[in-house]
């Protein structure tokens, strides 16, 4: 039974293998059409509800400036007044993972967000773009970003490492924390939906069976509200990482 | 026992360091509810730090998360 709840995360082909790199097949696959789903729609629904550029916003221009506001509100606040020009690109990565998150939630679709490769992507990405953005403006001077301000000169060495790894460790806890986040909340799903089927089919048991479909009611619930939370955790602590390498400490 | 009994114990007892993930959780809720009483103006800059401080507490109970589904699923 457990190797069966890993299954609804399977990769498989949607296409005739295209081309091979380094001896692996590229094809395009059930996670190529859901990623390419997300920025479509993300795509459709920014530019077609801002076409009528209203000065008094109807419902669908607010809500796509209320998306805007969330994330130019939150880079601004997490990542400095000098962070703006980096804002498409975390809003970016913040409008990606939400789509991502909440197309998962659909019942036969594949949860983009729940393969750590496509997290650690990204957290890459982002993290290749703070430490060329902390070497081309503070050059070697990034490096004090390790030796925190005020620390006693003894301890010196035993911090710069601590920060070293804390520093390196960091693309690693994000991709996870998205990654762990969205797969435990489909194998909770899958749990209590099995549970139903189950009771289901136990004859004289049939009634008790409404108790595993309430929880997997308010587990849905949850995993939409969590959705939303960890795509802003997400954006919110890449800001707070970019910050770091704009203005040292 | 064989290994498969293991695999499944080992899972179950990994699971024991969400209670880390538990306390931290509440500590930090505990404190958010505190601030937002004596200060309910701050909402905002509570809200920012109080949902990085939770990321990072519900990290340590992934990690033990990751540990468990680690185990359960490996062949």
């Amino acid at each position: 039974m457990a190797s069966s709840l890993l299954e609804e995360f399977d990769i498989h082909h949607m296409s005739k293998p295209l081309f091979t790199i380094g001896g692996h097949t590229i094809a395009i696959t059930n996670s190529t059409v859901f990623m390419f789903l997300a920025i479509v729609a993300a795509t459709l629904f920014m530019t077609l509800a801002m076409r009528r550029r209203a000065l008094v916003p109807g419902r669908w221009q607010m809500t796509a400036e209320a998306f805007y506001n969330v994330a130019a509100d939150m880079v601004k606040t997490a990542a400095g007044p000098k962070s703006m020009p980096f804002f498409p690109f975390i809003f970016t990565i913040f409008i990606f993972i939400l789509f991502c998150n909440l197309f998962g939630m659909f019942p036969m679709s594949l949860a983009v967000t729940a393969h750590i490769i496509i997290n650690f992507a990204i957290a890459i990405l982002l993290f290749t773009v703070i430490l060329i953005t902390g070497f081309v403006r503070h050059g070697l001077h990034f490096f004090s970003l390790f030796v925190p301000p005020g620390a006693p000169k003894i301890m010196l060495p035993f911090l710069v490492v601590i920060e070293l790894l804390s520093f390196l460790v960091r693309p690693f806890s994000l991709s996870i924390r998205l990654f762990a986040n969205m797969l435990a909340g489909h194998i909770l799903l899958q749990v209590f939906a099995g549970m139903t089927v189950s009771l289901l089919a136990a004859g004289w048991l049939a009634g008790l069976s409404i108790l595993p479909l309430v929880a997997n009611i308010a587990i849905t619930a949850f995993e939409f509200f969590v959705a939303f939370l960890q795509a802003y955790i997400y954006a919110i602590l890449s800001s707070v990482y970019l910050r770091d390498a704009l203005e040292m400490h | 026992m064989d290994n498969t009994a293991f695999k499944y114990l080992g899972a179950g007892v990994a699971m024991i360091g969400a209670l880390g993930g538990g306390i931290g959780l509440g500590l930090i809720f505990s404190a958010w509810i505190s601030a937002l009483a004596r200060n309910p103006a701050g909402e905002n800059g509570y809200r920012t730090v109080g949902l990085i401080g939770a990321a990072f507490a519900e990290f340590v109970f992934l990690g033990c998360l990751v540990i468990a589904f680690l185990l359960m699923f490996s062949k």
